[in-house]
């Protein structure tokens, strides 16, 4: 079936298998590989997309449910060469270790933060709840959020835990 | 000097982190190679049975099907091969019998992933199931066998008290049993579970092969710890050398045991690439992730704890059975053993440990996260906790009584192993200052007072890291690094480059851990060149000639120190160019970011890039007989392990309504000795707390009675989220090791290793007030629940 949509601002259009998967139709077609497969399940986040402006967590919808859809990737956060504030939250953080989770966990996180600009830690952990991440125990991804959402309201984000000498 | 952003100890930015941030970086699943074909295999749905015959026929003639394999195609190659192998290894794919569900019975490789796995459905295979050996007890006293041609499910049992000393053993057991003879002791008794877990990379498993026909050469990328072992394996089996087996471990989505194995379908991949002479990929399903990747853990043990009634430790006892699975892999058997090294933790009380392991119908176990370590310590420091509450001594008190006092020079323990240095009263002196234990202890009884159940629970741990020295290396086992003698020798080259920057290829394997950035700040910390013109080359044995991966927090300890030392060297050398250009004596050079000078001569001074460009252009070097070329390669072989240490404390409040478990605090003052970078430091704390407090609340891999594995997802194996864990409040004390030049000790497991039985016994203090003794992990809500209205009658 032929399916149009635009990734990242860009149109594409191609000809797909019913059952193909939403995210191997951008991993596998389109070479956005930035978009992870953690679990098929629907529940590790890590395939988390945006269709439409809204966190869809593609490895549970089909490429053709998104004809005609306005897709936004990981590939698309960064403008210009600069960094979006939340990834640049998660490099000053240290919001990430193997970085397997982490486009998805951003493209929650920049969801989160469009929905609540100044979201207080139990809000960024209920809206990160969604994605799964193994090795930074989330400290650090709250605080990456938190940077964020700091930098995005035009604050000075609170300095690094590690100069506190927590 | 402009080193500040890049010395040892500096938490600076990561350098991976700018790829990983944009989903640039290249996982093994992200490779495809032009032509690629894909494979899926099908499985067994038994735990134990006889496989009568296998129909292959209407997969191969299924669409864009390519190859159908079975074990009759590949058993000439051999079984998987292994590091340490007892009795028996696994088959390439089940021949005649299936030994637990998810094993592999054929392969399909089909021109892409989804007519794969249609084709893997219509494989034919006619089982004749058998009993299977599930129950632990039943399996150590061989009330059925999982392998017909053994005499038993035993496999070997791992004793210490001193290890390796039958009369010493016999002596420590006489001196304990008199201890409970006396009238003034007491001996208590946890019988625990420790649970068979999934590692849970949230990366699954992926490997990709290519066949260069022309030059009789395989690259394979592949998500693995240990691409060394791999690239070892691939040439054993197929009779290659290493020049003609590149292994390539690309960006790694997390590991925590479950990638440190050489697998039976990484083999099968390259045989099919070198059959069909196309790029075969694999990638795992979460599914099959969950029952045909590695599990961990595993135990069924009591601990007993004897003593005085005012609070001194005579005697501890440790019995238990390991299950092994159904077949040994990379490290099976060795996992206990590491538990073994550990087995007294931080204490110098007369210790009879032993552990015995058994085969069983299921998945193989290996390394989880802390890899025996945590078993060892929760079995350990729960029942000084339970010893505690029993005479009503502070849990605090009762340890710092038993601890080994502080030492600069090796000390051995009851286990018989000599540790290198320790000071681990002053490191729980630390814990109870840092998180306030007596404030904690009057808000938990003020909670009391108002019937809510909160509770402090606190652990000490000892760890051993670094492996491994050749001398610890060569107990216990024959222990194979594919071909190379015993010794798992860390490797670093540092090679500075004809414009200055600098090259680094280390023999490490990390899927995380952040060595770019650690190890740029080591070498930075010996040349004066900034990290920001470091580039650190790890994960490929196309350009290390040796390495032993990234697992038991050996990377830093041991490829960490020989790439320090290689870094000297060169430090070395390059003052030796700079002293023949500068006309000085090269112990008056002083290198920087800038380049070299002369001590007390700020005028008498040379750029990095003309010492680099001299080393280069040996007509600059003149007459000086320094040769050219500016690097070093330095192979490490540490005089002993490491053993790093710390104590954690938790404090809990239990809903007696729901029987949840919410943590209110968690405190860590770990000792890994040197930090290179607090920062990474501390996330690899934060990260390892997590996975035990995963342990500890939620997770275990469930087989029924007739070895059906129940958790074959992420919604039946559940691990923390961001909403199952509090901040964490992390702190250090600083013992630095004495058997490597950086004085590191290792941190990736301690936070597992200290975080389990931390939670458990906080749980347990806050259900004291209704008599509850112990309850089995995980502590989800019902089975706390249960507890308590158990407890209540």
């Amino acid at each position: 079936m032929q399916v149009s949509m635009t990734v990242n601002g860009r149109d594409v259009s191609a000809d797909v298998e019913n059952r193909t998967l939403l995210v191997h139709f951008l991993r596998e077609e389109l070479r956005l590989t930035g978009t992870h497969v953690g679990c098929e399940t629907g529940y590790c986040g890590a395939c988390t997309v945006h269709v439409d402006g809204k966190p869809v967590k593609s490895c549970t919808m089909f490429a053709v449910q998104a004809n005609g859809a306005d897709i936004a990737t990981i590939e698309g956060m960064a403008s210009n060469g600069d960094l979006h504030p939340i990834q640049e939250g998660f490099w000053e953080r240290h919001g990430l270790q193997c970085g397997f989770c982490t486009p998805g966990m951003i493209m929650s996180a920049a969801s989160l933060l469009e929905e609540n600009s100044d979201p207080s830690e139990a809000e960024i952990r209920h809206g990160i709840e969604g994605n799964l991440c193994r090795c930074t125990g989330y400290h650090n991804i709250v605080r990456a959020v938190e940077y964020a959402g700091a930098k995005m309201r035009g604050e000075e984000p609170a300095p690094p835990d590690w100069e506190e000498g927590s | 000097m402009t080193t500040t952003t890049s010395a040892l100890g500096g938490s600076i930015r990561r350098r991976e982190d700018p790829a990983l941030i944009q989903g640039l970086g290249t996982y093994a699943d992200d490779v495809t190679p032009h032509g690629t074909v894909y494979v899926a295999f099908a499985r067994s749905p038994y735990a134990h049975a006889k496989i009568n015959s296998i129909d292959t026929s209407a997969a191969a003639a299924a669409d864009g099907v390519v190859a159908v394999y079975t074990n009759s195609d590949v058993s000439h190659l051999g079984d998987l091969l292994a590091q340490v192998k007892i009795v028996k290894g696994r088959p390439l794919l089940a021949g005649d019998e299936v030994n637990h569900v998810g094993e592999a019975v054929a392969m399909v490789v089909a021109e892409d992933s989804y007519k794969a796995r249609d084709a893997a459905d219509l494989i034919d295979v006619d089982y004749e199931p058998m009993k299977a050996v599930i129950d632990l007890k039943e399996a150590a006293s061989d009330v059925a066998l999982v392998h017909d041609d053994l005499e038993s499910n035993v496999i070997l049992a791992w004793e210490a008290g001193p290890w390796g000393d039958e009369e010493g053993i016999a002596a420590t057991q006489q001196t304990i049993d008199d201890a409970k003879a006396r009238d003034d002791t007491v001996s208590v008794s946890v019988e625990a579970v420790n649970q068979r877990l999934m590692p849970v990379a949230i990366e699954p498993r992926s490997v990709v092969a290519e066949w260069e026909a022309g030059y009789g050469r395989f690259v394979i990328h592949s998500s693995s710890q240990v691409p060394h072992a791999l690239m070892g394996a691939v040439k054993t089996t197929f009779g290659l050398d290493a020049t003609h087996v590149q292994v390539i471990a690309p960006e790694v989505g997390g590991g925590f045991g479950v990638k440190l194995n050489v697998y039976a379908d990484e083999i099968l991949v390259c045989f099919a690439a070198q059959q069909l002479d196309r790029p075969v990929k694999w990638t795992e399903t979460r599914r099959e992730s969950s029952g045909s990747s590695i599990h961990g853990r595993g135990w069924l043990g009591t601990a007993t704890i004897t003593g005085t009634r005012d609070g001194e430790i005579l005697g501890y006892e440790l019995d238990a059975i390991a299950d092994m699975g159904a077949y040994e892999q990379n490290f099976t058997v060795a996992i206990p053993f590491l538990g073994l090294f550990v087995g007294s933790g931080q204490y110098g009380f007369p210790t009879h440990w032993k552990v015995t392991c058994v085969f069983t119908n299921k998945m193989t176990t290996d390394a989880c996260r802390g890899a025996g370590r945590p078993e060892a310590a929760y079995y350990l420091e729960r029942a000084i906790d339970a010893y505690a509450r029993e005479i009503g001594v502070d849990p605090i008190d009762v340890r710092k009584k038993a601890f080994i006092e502080k030492f600069d020079e090796a000390v051995v323990s009851p286990i018989g192993f000599a540790m290198d240095t320790g000071d681990y009263a002053t490191n729980l002196d630390k814990l109870v200052e840092v998180s306030g234990y007596e404030n904690l202890k009057a808000e938990r009884d003020a909670a009391r007072a108002e019937g809510r159940y909160v509770g402090i629970g606190v652990s000490s741990y000892c760890e051993v890291c670094g492996f491994a020295p050749t001398a610890l290396a060569e107990l216990g086992f024959s222990w194979s690094t594919y071909g190379l003698p015993a010794g798992f020798y860390g490797s670093g080259l540092v090679r500075v480059n004809p414009d200055a920057s600098v090259t680094v290829i280390t023999g490490t394997g990390p899927s995380g851990q952040g060595h770019q950035t650690a190890w740029a700040q080591l070498v930075s910390d010996r040349l004066g060149i900034p990290v920001e013109r470091i580039r650190v080359i790890h994960g490929d044995t196309g350009e290390a000639p040796m390495g032993i991966g990234t697992f038991g927090s050996r990377s830093v300890a041991v490829d960490g120190s020989a790439t320090y030392d290689a870094a000297d060297r060169v430090a070395a050398k390059a003052k030796d160019i700079a002293a023949h250009l500068l006309e000085a004596s090269a112990d008056d050079i002083e290198l920087s970011a800038e380049g070299a000078s002369v001590a007390g001569s700020p005028d008498s001074s040379i750029e990095w890039g003309e010492i680099a460009a001299a080393a280069y252009l040996p007509h600059r070097l003149g007459e000086s007989e320094i040769e050219g070329g500016l690097e070093s390669h330095v192979i490490f072989d540490p005089p002993n392990a490491t053993w790093p240490f710390g104590s954690h404390l938790a404090m809990v409040e239990v809903d007696p309504d729901t029987g949840n478990v919410e943590i209110l605090r968690y405190f860590t003052v770990d000792d890994c000795g040197i930090q290179i970078n607090p920062m990474i430091v501390a996330g690899q704390v934060q990260g390892g707390v997590t996975h035990g407090i995963g342990q500890a609340l939620l997770e275990e891999v469930v087989y029924d009675e007739d070895g059906n594995l129940l958790t074959s997802s992420l919604l039946d194996y559940p691990i923390p989220t961001a909403e199952d864990v509090p901040f964490y409040e992390i702190d250090s004390t600083v013992t630095p090791t004495n058997v490597n030049s950086i004085g590191a000790k290792g941190i990736g497991e301690a936070g597992t290793i200290g975080a389990a039985q931390t939670v458990v016994n906080a749980v347990v203090d806050a259900l004291e007030p209704l008599g509850v003794k112990h309850v089995d992990m995980p502590l989800r809500p019902k089975r706390v629940w249960a507890a308590i209205q158990e407890a209540r009658g």
